[in-house]
């Protein structure tokens, strides 16, 4: 896929991440133990050959472009091409921020002008999926579309969930006959999973096209407008996939990759490793009363308590007498001693003091923000 | 280019023998130590913590695995526009070429490199101990005392210092006697292998040595003592801390299980002096249901579904359900099948073992072929070894790297003896 670039959106806030998102973009969050959302999609992109990667930034970014630094973990720190990080420029007319994907695209139209791919990949920053993009590309090419999107279908998803993606039907050709964001109604379970691939010289003309009539957002404005006029054909991935955009999403993700093997060996192990940027710390540390469960524990972890169903990420202290369950516990935590966590997420550095009992609902938990002390 | 006040040169070729397998196909300073380091790591993440950002390495016995390992220094944050780390193999001349006779003759080769970066003081390590030291307070103290030779040492109880080179100094450190490994030890301030020089008089030390046809070209035997005849100012730096050298089996295997201790020693915790290494691309370390881990160091990509205890388990290490790991170091990426256990082992790097094998059972025997190596009841086994199911292996067995299922005969392999690869069954 070296005729192949790639643009990751990282960029708009997420009112149902609560605190999670205070602070950072949506692809800023962390994930799994030791990585951030973005870490997925930009590893897939490298696994699958791509070599020209450009971040565009909007919301909070400045947790995504210490995370990301210049792409050396993902081998994107090169002479030509590698990675590019945008954050959102005031342009001209003094307008100020993106207004929509289409316009973050178009204010770093210079890029994708500059570039010399043939093809484009532009996929969202927030999801958790492990995909062969050079299969895409080749379906792209089979198929001689104009755009190709990515579609799942939501087998495993409610009906309220399915109302906050795109949601799409398709033809028995899988050309996509009707593309619906948002809907109130779904009208079925086939959803688009942000990814398209289109060439890059369409992609400035239509870009151009928009920002002219005045429009600014890539989905609703190009995709759903132009349905008839260019041909849009979906490409069904069929592995797993879930996009954080909400706590109750981001739990239940980090909770499935907790319970089902199947998941683990597909998004860490499977097809590709997943980067992310290194902390040089030592490896766990498990002393004699240490109970731990179905967990993971990542690096620099210090373990003297109970641990059941959850992930701890580096640096995380659990003393002694402590219990954690079905919780998530971010980057250099501390559980005191006889303190009891259940379902809940603790974003960086929280201490829950000695012999405090915080406790959450598994449909809802309870999420303490960074650095507080509980 | 900017004149380094310190340069570090790391002696870093030795084969360490007594380490048996582990060191056939590396260099001890490349053997792994702790979970996810290399014995090296600690030396340079010294020089790195210490701000010495330029360091030769000088390497000679099976090269590959630490020149892989160093690479460009990055870990070290030692990839440098303006010194750096650099390894300095032995090299053909205009007229000879040669190996590195001793430790004096290996900087003795690199003078060049040395000039080059024109430092005023160079630090000689060795990559074989396992400390944390700040070299620049040791510096200040060379450059407080005016000495011309400084020297590392660490009190060490009187047997064993027959070991060790030995230094008597006066009331404020200045060396008087030097004694190479003494039968009569008449102090016990050992050399820790750590020696600061002024540059210009190492040098001329060291151009004289070579001209030397007796010498052996070696800095505790020959540099150290005709300094001190010469009358030179010679001090000894006292070092208090946790410093081991994990020359032999027992040691090795002692010095990891200092990690697991409740309060270990040796704390590699402490975020003011990071230990580095090149981390391994694995995502966290899983333990499942069935899974159970005490009193142990885990690294990343570890999966557990056994049980653990006592135990270091490098990266990428699966310990299979109903399988026990006690008291043993399982080094990176090996497999241990469903109902294994093992006692008092060290496993190489993708070692796999079948299931409801037992290894390190049996009476605590010396190893037939090499009773000085394979003494203290544990068992070595090499990396990318193959051990059947169901077999029983002893204490101080050594089975040999690459070995494989057909290299094994019967169900047993006794106390003290050895399998190796392609060795015939009698």
């Amino acid at each position: 896929m070296t005729n192949t670039m790639g643009l990751i959106l990282s960029g708009w806030k997420k009112p149902a991440l609560k605190d999670l998102s205070y602070n950072r973009s949506v692809s800023a969050v962390p994930f799994g133990g030791k990585y951030r959302a973005i870490d997925f999609i930009l590893s897939n992109m490298v696994n699958s050959g791509i070599k020209n990667v450009g971040v565009l930034t909007q919301y909070s970014f400045r947790s995504l472009m210490d995370h990301l630094g210049s792409g050396k973990e993902w081998d994107l720190d090169r002479r030509y091409d590698g990675l590019f990080i945008f954050p959102p420029s005031m342009s001209d007319d003094e307008s100020g921020w993106d207004r929509g994907s289409a316009d973050a695209m178009y204010n770093n139209l210079s890029f994708l002008k500059r570039s010399n791919e043939d093809y484009v990949v532009i996929s969202q920053g927030n999801g958790i999926f492990k995909m062969q993009m050079g299969e895409m590309l080749r379906y792209h090419l089979d198929t001689d579309a104009d755009i190709t999107l990515a579609y799942r279908q939501m087998y495993d998803y409610t009906k309220e969930e399915l109302s906050r993606l795109g949601i799409i039907r398709i033809n028995e050709d899988n050309r996509v006959i009707d593309l619906q964001e948002k809907p109130l109604n779904p009208q079925s379970d086939l959803a688009s999973i942000g990814i398209y691939i289109l060439k890059r010289t369409l992609l400035i003309a239509l870009l151009e096209e928009c920002i002219a009539h005045g429009d600014y957002d890539f989905v609703r404005d190009i995709m759903i407008k132009k349905l008839d006029k260019l041909s849009i054909y979906g490409y069904e991935f069929k592995g797993y996939w879930r996009n954080i955009s909400s706590v109750r999403n981001y739990y239940r993700c980090s909770m499935e990759v907790l319970s089902d093997p199947e998941i683990r060996e597909e998004l860490f192990v499977r097809n590709g490793k997943i980067y992310t940027k290194v902390k040089d710390e030592a490896p766990a540390k498990y002393n004699e009363e240490a109970e731990v469960t179905n967990s993971i524990v990542a690096d620099g972890c210090f373990i003297e308590g109970t641990v059941e169903n959850s992930v701890l990420f580096r640096g995380v202290t659990i003393a002694k007498g402590a219990v954690v369950r079905n919780s998530i516990v971010m980057q250099g935590s501390v559980i005191e001693q006889d303190a009891v966590l259940e379902c809940g997420i603790l974003d960086k550095n929280v201490v829950l003091t000695r012999g405090k009992y915080l406790k959450g609902d598994s449909d809802y938990p309870v999420v303490v923000s960074k650095n507080s002390v509980v | 280019m900017v004149r380094k006040e310190i340069i570090a040169l790391l002696l870093a070729g030795g084969q360490g023998s007594r380490l048996g397998v582990l060191t056939k196909k590396s260099a001890k300073p490349a053997v792994l130590f702790g979970g996810k380091y290399r014995i090296i790591d600690f030396s340079l993440s010294n020089c790195a913590n210490s701000g010495i950002d330029t360091v030769g390495v000088l390497t000679q016995y099976q090269p590959l695995k630490l020149n892989n390992h160093i690479g460009i220094g990055k870990p070290w944050d030692m990839d440098r526009m303006n010194g750096g780390v650099t390894i300095l193999s032995p090299f053909m001349k205009e007229d000879s070429g040669e190996w590195y006779k001793g430790t004096a003759n290996a900087i003795s080769q690199n003078i060049d490199y040395v000039d080059k970066m024109s430092p005023k003081y160079v630090i000689i390590l060795s990559g074989d101990h396992i400390y944390k030291m700040d070299y620049l307070d040791m510096l200040a103290f060379h450059v407080k005392n005016n000495a011309e030779a400084t020297i590392s040492v660490i009190d060490v109880p009187y047997e064993e210092a027959s070991r060790y080179g030995i230094m008597s100094t006066d009331e404020y450190g200045r060396i008087y006697e030097f004694q190479e490994k003494p039968a009569n030890p008449k102090s016990t301030l050992a050399s820790m292998g750590v020696y600061i020089f002024t540059w210009e008089i190492l040098r001329e030390y060291l151009i004289r040595d070579e001209q030397d046809e007796t010498s052996d070209h070696d800095f505790g035997k020959d540099i150290i003592p005709a300094m001190l005849s010469d009358g030179r100012r010679m001090f000894a730096y006292r070092f208090s801390g946790y410093w081991k050298d994990v020359g032999t089996i027992q040691a090795f295997w002692e010095s990891n299980m200092d990690l697991v201790k409740r309060v270990p020693e040796f704390n590699l915790y402490d975020p003011e002096w990071k230990i580095y290494t090149p981390n391994p691309v694995k995502p966290p370390h899983y333990v499942a249901s069935t899974g159970s881990v005490k009193t142990s160091v885990v690294a990343e990509g570890c999966m557990i579904y056994g049980r653990v205890r006592n135990s270091v388990l490098f990266p990428g290490v699966t310990v299979e359900k109903d399988a026990l790991i006690e008291n043993s170091i399982v080094m990176s990426n090996s497999y241990i099948g469903e109902g294994s256990v093992l006692d008092h082992c060290i496993l190489g790097e993708g070692v796999v073992v079948g299931k409801n094998a037992r290894i390190g059972f049996g009476d605590d025997i010396p190893n037939e072929h090499k009773p000085g190596i394979y003494n203290s009841g544990i068992t070595v086994v090499g990396e990318r070894a193959e051990i059947p199911e169901g077999i029983v292996i002893g204490k101080n067995v050594m089975i040999d790297m690459h070995a494989g299922i057909e290299d094994f005969c019967g169900e047993v392999v006794p106390s003290g003896s050895s399998i190796y690869k392609g060795g015939e069954c009698e």
